[in-house]
């Protein structure tokens, strides 16, 4: 059973920023959303409370960088890139300002449908010169995302997991690494986010069935190491599945192609992940199977691949785990 | 580096470079010296407390956009001196507002005159649209709106370091018209950031013409009031009353001064073009020659030699 860990967010943040008078922490109105309400509480002189008003913050947020500040802001990853999209061009990306962009919600971890839901912001970010993006898939990372995203010189873009969230790794983020968790020479799987704890439910079933496959998890998604991804796709015989919460356009499935075709790999690559569609409000198990980001969309992708049926069915998954939307790990429903 | 010159003999100097420049390219940003010649004279001659340049008087040429491999890369704010925490910083949020303030540069002793003839060339960093590299641009402004937010958030910052150096905004009045604006002067009330200091240039025009005609903006002074800013409006030509304005008491507050300007001031025939004053181009060398003629009558100088 995985080990499930409550805030992680909440205690890594404090623990990293509390005393450190350089790190600001910046809130758009969601502090407890975001979790940081006990750091508001306890280190008022480090928060900044700025509202909702968004394209303000980015801007005031590249001048806290100007005077030698290196600001965290926190809201939920769509109200940083959506709207104020030209702030963050202009005021953070192009100066190069030390801002760290906390994105909460990543993709259909939200209930809140498509206002809420960032589904295209790696896409958005992987096209911004000078941008970091990491993204955290458990405890682990989450717990090591503000020392990661604070040794970049520069902005960099985070997608946070907050509330219940798994612990699958016992390393830190060492940024620019890629996670090799299985070895395995039948297909490479690429994976990233929430969608790496799908896919060791898959591999699983898999290994039952007699198919090894070469499992990757990626929090640096940019920069990234292309010489070493290629290594691992020519480790495999028969191909390359994707599986990210995001669109599949832009996403780590855009980049694995990218990858493949600019080395002239001729191996088949299945990317999954929301597929040109919008997603809408939902528990995340029932977004990842309706939207085919979960275990047996990666199944079906790798069947898809192998061009054979391997007869795995839902019962043959490790258990899935279902976190009540309105559990009391959640800061609120939204 | 101040009072070599009057301000009056700045501002008139940035007139008369302004309409030369304009007239040897056959076009540019004229009204915008007009409105805003005063102001920024005052500024630089008088009020900011600033270092002496730490960059060559000839601007070099562009030497690239901040990434990771341009390591010596840096911005064009050394013209208005070192960033230290005695001096005060200015933006140019409306970065089209560039020609007059190179032009100030060179009034007031901080850019040769030959910086000017590289504007807008290929390969110059003295750009039309006033990038962060520019002469005396720290940020980039082009999009209009941002200037107040970053100067609040260097301002917050800067407080928070006990620096005593002031943040000034060159503002336009059109860029209150973005939702962005407001939202900054509710951080500077909420957080009591009174370091920030603006000069709006209240010309009541923008790009497609009169401000009343595209989107009126309604009784400013009372909406910056009310969204929790000190203001005071005066006539922006009236360097005395710019002189008193800055007196006005802000406590708690950002300053903004409203300086209502007269888009031909100095240059009646520009009247012929309202309410297109946004960037001037002549349609006909007829048309050229008679504001050449005009102008320079009205600046107290010789017509442009202008090349045909």
């Amino acid at each position: 059973m995985v080990d499930m860990v409550s805030r992680p967010y909440a205690r890594a943040f404090e623990k990293f920023a509390a005393g450190n008078p350089n790190i600001l922490c910046l809130s758009a109105d969601l502090t407890s959303s975001c979790e940081i309400d006990g750091f508001r509480d306890r280190h008022p002189d480090q928060f900044i409370s700025l509202g909702m008003a968004e394209q303000n913050m980015m801007s005031f947020a590249g001048g806290l960088g100007l005077a030698g500040f290196r600001p965290f802001i926190h809201t939920f990853g769509v109200f940083m890139y959506r709207r104020p999209y030209d702030q963050l061009m202009a005021s953070i990306a192009y100066p190069r300002r030390k801002v760290r962009l906390m994105g909460f919600l990543p993709g259909v971890t939200t209930p809140g449908g498509m206002t809420h839901q960032s589904i295209e912001d790696i896409s958005v970010m992987r096209s911004i010169p000078n941008m970091t993006i990491l993204e955290t898939g458990d405890a682990t990372e989450v717990e090591s995302i503000c020392e990661a995203a604070d040794s970049i010189d520069g902005p960099v873009w985070c997608r946070v997991l907050r509330g219940s969230v798994p612990r699958l790794f016992d390393t830190p983020i060492k940024v620019g690494e890629i996670r090799g968790l299985s070895e395995g020479d039948d297909v490479l799987v690429v994976t990233s986010g929430i969608c790496t704890e799908e896919a060791l439910r898959a591999r699983a079933a898999f290994s039952q069935a007699g198919l090894s496959i070469r499992h990757l998890h990626l929090h640096t998604i940019k920069p990234f190491d292309a010489n070493a991804l290629l290594d691992y796709i020519g480790s495999v015989k028969h191909g390359v599945v994707t599986l990210e919460n995001h669109v599949i356009d832009g996403g780590i499935g855009s980049l694995v192609a990218e990858t493949m075709a600019d080395a002239g790999v001729g191996k088949r690559l299945v990317r999954l992940g929301l597929k040109d569609t919008y997603a809408h409000g939902g528990s995340r198990p029932y977004l990842m199977k309706f939207y085919g980001l979960d275990a047996s969309a990666l199944i079906r992708g790798i069947e898809n691949l192998m061009g054979q049926d391997f007869n795995i069915t839902e019962d043959d998954l490790a258990a899935a785990r279902f976190d009540d939307v309105h559990s009391l790990v959640k800061a609120e429903a939204l | 580096m101040r009072n070599e010159k009057s301000t009056e003999d700045v501002a008139l100097g940035i007139r008369r470079r302004v309409f030369e420049h304009v007239m040897r390219n056959n076009g540019g940003y004229l009204s915008q010296a007009c409105s805003a010649a005063e102001q920024l004279a005052w500024l630089y001659n008088e009020e900011l407390k600033l270092g002496e340049p730490t960059l060559p008087m000839i601007p070099e040429p562009f030497w690239g956009v901040p990434s990771p491999s341009n390591p010596d890369y840096h911005t064009g704010a050394g013209y208005n001196g070192p960033s230290a925490p005695q001096f005060d910083r200015l933006f140019i949020a409306p970065a089209h507002y560039a020609l007059v303030a190179y032009a100030t540069l060179i009034e007031v002793g901080r850019m040769a005159p030959e910086g000017l003839e590289m504007f807008n060339k290929d390969g110059s960093s003295v750009e039309m649209i006033g990038a962060e590299h520019s002469p005396g641009m720290e940020v980039h402004n082009g999009t209009l709106g941002i200037g107040l937010s970053t100067a609040s958030g260097l301002a917050y910052g800067r407080r928070l370091r006990g620096e005593p150096g002031r943040t000034w905004v060159f503002m336009s009045d059109g860029e209150i018209q973005e939702g962005q604006t407001w939202e900054a002067v509710q951080a500077c009330s909420h957080h009591g950031i009174d370091n920030v200091m603006a000069i709006m240039d209240v010309n009541s025009q923008q790009c497609d013409g009169a401000m009343s005609s595209v989107l009126d903006v309604g009784d400013i002074r009372s909406k910056f009031i009310n969204f929790g800013a000190a203001c005071i409006e005066i006539n922006g030509h009236d360097l005395s009353a710019i002189r008193d304005a800055v007196k006005e008491p802000h406590a708690g507050k950002p300053l903004v001064i409203l300086a209502r300007s007269n888009p031909f001031h100095t240059m009646s025939v520009l009247k012929e073009r309202f309410p297109r004053l946004h960037y001037v181009r002549f349609t006909s060398q007829e048309e050229r020659a008679r504001f050449n003629r005009s102008i320079a009558a009205d600046l107290g100088v010789d017509p442009v030699n202008y090349p045909n």
